[in-house]
């Protein structure tokens, strides 16, 4: 006769799984991919593998060396976060250097408080960040988009089409113009742009939040209110001078919006608990990404306007508690 | 040397020293004036914060003790007989001696005397699974094997024994009541170190009958009283079906210990006696 | 057609109602009844019995001591033969009455006929003494003693009694078989608690699982004034009274307040019927319908079963394979309380035995993500997260001011956790103690 078993109720539970949410993430991520390795080829197949490989191993190898517990690497945190990190960087990046973004995004921005679930900034950004302090000029130089290329010798490199406005107007040069020298819109949005290789292709990150969306991964809080923010707070400007500030639509699918409005705002660990303070956050985060963008050094603001937001999460999860039932609010 | 290094010079030591005036009157202004003893105290306390002596943390001890002017019912668990003479010489007064303590674990149950008839898989939390059920070997008093004391203890000094499953004491162990709180069960107690750490014990709390306790566990007592005749020094009580050593009247004669039918009274430190099956079995802990 | 529902939290578990097509079948009568004297949310209830006693079914065993008990009935007719300590569901010996069954002779009075008995002669204060003198309890599973909720105090006025025919619970069917087999007798019963709490207004809330029970509650409910049945969208925890006097009456119950305070008492069909029984057949509590379900029964069921039952006996008539891995679990998987062996007595509140055989070692636990899925389904919108961290560090000052005291322990956060934590578990001890220093300050 066997054994009962008891424990606490409840006594059954759902499919879900952290191991299945960052599948999910990461499966969504796939037509992104796709695009990416069709423009800017074998280097950025290579670099996207040695940092996932990267950020596994060193998380593997600090859970059991130093921290001398079970590794929990095959929970997929590591390997979505070596995924994200490498589509923060160009195509062109060499590999000593994403290894090194590994190190800082997994060593000192995930582990060392304490792993999963226990950072406040985004892992992947801080890796991203990091480089671009340390070595702003492969940080910033952009493999053109070709086809399918195979080979692994320099690209020819350009600037972004955020960068590229953003210096011609610096230097005077008129809107138009400047519009002229880059692809149609709808180029824009399939992908073929320089740009960090998961950023390029707008269609095909929305695919894959829809994916998300559907599989009820993320809710639509976040992107929704970020990228809605971003778009209003850009519209405003082009209203009041065309000339000077881009359209709202370029900003939508042009730069590092999309990816990071859908998988680099959402992640679970660094943003609000509660559905007002998601909003809140979105909003901060679309706000400073144009500031940034139209008024700041640098002509993408996205991943330190996450990381700004990521900063002020706690303060948002004290303020804002969901609604209770049966209290009423006065 | 460039003129605005001067400048530069001159306004960072002229804030300089501003800030120090400054910050020299409001620290006199609002000093707390505190009886130096107090420092005096805290000095000697171990500085743990264990909250052994009952209260919250070695300041509040030493603010306390100075406060009251005597040593009446304030002890240093962790500090012991040193640290309170040198409390007791800092306020003028005369250490009371008080006889050390260790924490006891009253059951021997376990996995190997208790035998498993339920497999628990709830949350690793003793108090959390005796609101569930009696225990896996269905003993109501017996230890639930989670580690609730473990995870309390701040001295590092209670560890829980994989083969029996049942916490073991440590001799770091300076009886600062915190694992005597933490176990839903009531098992851990207080009771005197003893000459040489010697120390005799009920090592049971079960007080549901004889024949109930015993089907659960084969070293549960049985409430019998053998024990309580055989005490040379009445210091053995029988209530709710559980025998109960005083260790203010127990001498250590070990008379009870070989009397005992199920095993239930344990001898701790004593040399080993040559052929008693009972004392192999009691020298355990 | 938009069903009503509540508007905070909710999962959605498997609802498997396998037994939902099995007609109440009446279980043979125990040959040893073993009577809790704990069948109550409240106080233990006192045996008036001795060993050697004869009783009859239906006679009063023990009594009721303190304000929030009750009585209890002997569920066979036979010899006392001990009063002494069984292992029942909360996995502690507790003391029980021991009846040897002989013949099924009942006490006087009993009508236990099946005609229905439609008019109601009852006064108010009749109907209360007479569900006090019955040992009503309420059979949802609370099992809070009938005549408390039915005291209604002096200037509180009820506009509705709600009758939960929701049965949210996977597995669970009792409930839905009996709106099935026996509607009037139910409506009879609602007439009855309308009469004793003075409401005018019935509202029946059933999950639209139970199609077939909504349809036939609605066509015999038009022969009853007052009473109006509704189809709930079928999400759990719909039963909770507090989410189903919102989904009715789109009143929120207050924080730390009772149903009363918006007007509304709420009672399970279950009781509703136990009420009938007791008003218009003078037939006391000492049997209820109970599902045996579980997929790896052989033929699960739903059956009406004497309180004092072995539970193994009814599991043994359904085909239990004791060798399978299993939990078995006295209530539905959500809420229900996993037992430490089969040989328990079904009590008042036993609606449902569960054999689970899929998931009985829980998923392995990962440190919390964050993700903020308990915070979205918890019905009384509050932040399990939280509560279990700060419970498991005991610090009952967070505990308490955010509002752990409200949580009406549905499981709907430790069922969603990714991470497979134990978030009721910790929640459950954080009440308990933060329940407790609250009271020791007044």
């Amino acid at each position: 006769m066997s054994m009962l078993t008891i424990s606490g109720s409840p006594h059954v539970h759902t499919d879900d799984s952290v191991q299945k949410i960052m599948t999910g993430v990461m499966i969504s991520l796939i037509p992104a991919a796709l695009v990416s390795f069709y423009f800017f080829g074998l280097p950025a197949i290579i670099l996207t593998l040695v940092s996932i490989l990267s950020c596994v191993a060193v998380e593997y190898l600090i859970q059991r060396f130093i921290m001398k517990e079970k590794p929990s690497v095959t929970d997929g945190s590591a390997a979505l976060t070596g995924l994200l990190l490498a589509f923060n960087v160009p195509s062109n990046l060499p590999i000593w250097m994403i290894v090194i973004g590994a190190m800082v995004s997994i060593g000192i921005a995930k582990m060392s408080f304490g792993g999963l679930g226990k950072n406040p900034f985004n892992p992947a950004l801080v890796g991203r960040v990091f480089m671009l302090i340390s070595f702003p000029v492969q940080m910033t130089s952009w493999p053109k988009p070709t086809e399918l290329s195979m080979s692994l010798s320099d690209a020819i490199t350009g600037p972004t089409p955020l960068g590229l406005v953003s210096e011609g107007l610096k230097k005077g040069e008129s809107m138009d113009s400047l519009m002229n020298q880059l692809p149609d819109y709808i180029n824009l949005a399939m992908g073929n742009m320089g740009g960090s290789i998961g950023e390029v292709s707008a269609l095909a990150l929305l695919l894959g939040g829809l994916y998300l969306l559907y599989k009820k991964i993320i809710t639509w809080h976040i992107p929704v209110a970020f990228i809605g923010s971003a778009l209003v707070f850009a519209g405003i400007m082009h209203l009041v001078n065309p000339d000077h500030y881009m359209d709202p639509l370029f900003h939508l699918i042009t730069g590092g919006l999309m990816l990071g409005a859908l998988y680099m705002a959402t992640d679970m660990v660094t943003s609000p608990m509660s559905v007002i303070g998601m909003l809140l956050f979105g909003v901060g985060c679309g706000v400073i990404t144009i500031l940034i963008r139209l008024f700041g050094a640098y002509p993408e603001g996205v991943s330190f306007a996450i990381l700004i937001m990521n900063a002020v999460v706690p303060l948002l999860n004290k303020a804002f508690k969901p609604g209770r039932f049966g209290v009423v609010k006065k | 040397m460039d003129l605005i290094i001067v400048y530069a010079m001159v306004a960072m030591a002229g804030l300089g020293i501003t800030a120090a005036v400054v910050l020299y009157f409001v620290a006199q202004k609002f000093k707390v004036i505190e009886d130096p003893r107090i420092d005096q105290v805290a000095e000697f306390l171990a500085g743990a914060n264990c909250g052994g002596c009952g209260y919250a943390g070695c300041r509040n001890f030493a603010e306390a003790v100075v406060q009251k002017g005597s040593l009446e019912g304030m002890n240093c668990p962790p500090g012991g007989a040193e640290v309170m003479a040198k409390v007791a010489a800092v306020l003028g007064l005369e250490a009371q001696v008080s006889e050390p303590q260790i924490a006891v674990v009253r059951c021997n149950g376990g996995k190997i005397h208790s035998p498993q008839k339920v497999n628990y898989d709830g949350a690793q939390s003793c108090a959390s699974a005796a609101t569930l059920f009696a225990g896996e070997g269905g003993c109501k008093n017996g230890c639930l094997g989670h580690g609730d004391c473990v995870t309390s203890c701040p001295f590092d000094a209670i560890h829980m024994d994989e083969t029996t499953g049942l916490p073991v004491v440590h001799d770091e162990c300076v009886a600062c009541g915190a694992c005597v709180k933490a176990c839903p069960r009531n098992i851990i107690e207080l009771r005197k170190r003893g000459p040489k750490d010697r120390r005799i014990f009920v090592s049971c709390v079960n007080t549901e009958k004889g024949a109930v306790s015993k089907k659960n566990c084969e070293v549960a007592c049985i409430g019998c009283g053998k024990c309580v005749k055989i005490c040379p020094f009445e210091a053995i009580t029988l209530q709710n079906n559980i025998a109960y050593i005083d260790d203010t009247k127990c001498r250590l004669c070990r008379k009870c210990v070989a009397e005992c039918p199920t095993g239930a009274i344990h001898e701790l430190n004593f040399p080993v006696k040559a052929k008693s099956a009972e004392a192999t079995e009691a020298v355990e802990n | 057609m938009r069903l009503k529902t509540f508007k905070i939290g909710g999962v959605h578990p498997p609802e498997n109602k396998i037994t939902a097509q099995e007609a109440i079948k009446s279980f043979p009568v125990p040959s040893t009844a073993r009577v809790m004297l704990h069948q109550n949310l409240g106080v233990a209830s006192v045996p008036i019995v001795n060993k050697g006693d004869e009783v009859k079914v239906g006679q009063v065993i023990a009594r009721q001591e303190g304000f929030i008990s009750s009585f209890i009935h002997a569920p066979v007719s036979g010899i006392v033969t001990k009063i002494e300590e069984c292992v029942d569901a909360s996995g502690y010996r507790k003391p029980a009455i021991f009846i040897e069954a002989k013949g099924d002779e009942w006490l006087e009075g009993i009508d236990t006929t099946a005609t229905l008995v439609s008019e109601i002669k009852a006064t108010k204060e009749e109907i209360i003494r007479k569900v006090t003198e019955m040992g009503i309890v309420g059979l949802g599973g609370a099992t809070f003693p009938s005549q408390v909720k039915l005291m209604v105090p002096e200037g509180q006025k009820i506009e509705y009694v709600i009758i939960n025919g929701v049965e949210c619970e996977p597995y669970l069917t009792s409930d839905h078989r009996l709106m099935l087999e026996r509607p009037h007798e139910i409506m009879i019963g609602i007439q009855l608690l309308m009469k004793a709490t003075g409401a005018s207004k019935a509202l029946v809330g059933v999950e639209a699982n139970k199609l077939d029970a909504i349809e036939l509650l609605t066509n015999v409910a038009r022969e009853y004034p007052g009473v109006e049945v509704h189809a709930l969208k079928v999400k759990y925890p719909q039963g909770g009274e507090k989410q189903l006097i919102k989904a009715l009456t789109q009143r929120e119950v207050p924080s730390g307040k009772l149903p009363l305070s918006v007007g509304c008492v709420v009672n399970n069909v279950g009781t509703a019927f136990a009420v009938y029984e007791a008003v218009q057949k003078n037939k006391p509590l000492i049997e209820r319908v109970v599902t045996i379900t579980g997929k790896g029964l052989k033929t699960p069921g739903n059956f009406l079963a004497r309180i004092g039952t072995s539970i193994a006996d009814l599991l043994s008539y359904c085909g239990y394979n004791a060798d399978h891995e299993a939990k078995i679990i006295s209530g539905g998987p959500m809420m229900g309380k996993a037992v430490t062996t089969s040989d328990i007595p079904m009590v008042k509140g036993t609606s449902g035995i569960l054999v689970l055989e899929e998931g009985v070692e829980r998923v392995a636990i990962e440190p919390c993500i964050r993700c903020g899925r308990c915070t979205r389904v918890c019905p009384m919108g509050l932040e399990p997260y939280l509560l279990a961290m700060a419970s498991s560090k005991k610090m009952y000052d967070i505990t308490e001011s955010h509002a752990i005291m409200d949580c009406i322990e549905c499981g709907s956060c430790q069922y969603i956790c990714p991470a497979g934590r134990p978030l009721l578990d910790y929640v459950r001890l954080g009440k308990s103690e933060t329940g407790k220093i609250m009271r020791s300050r007044k």
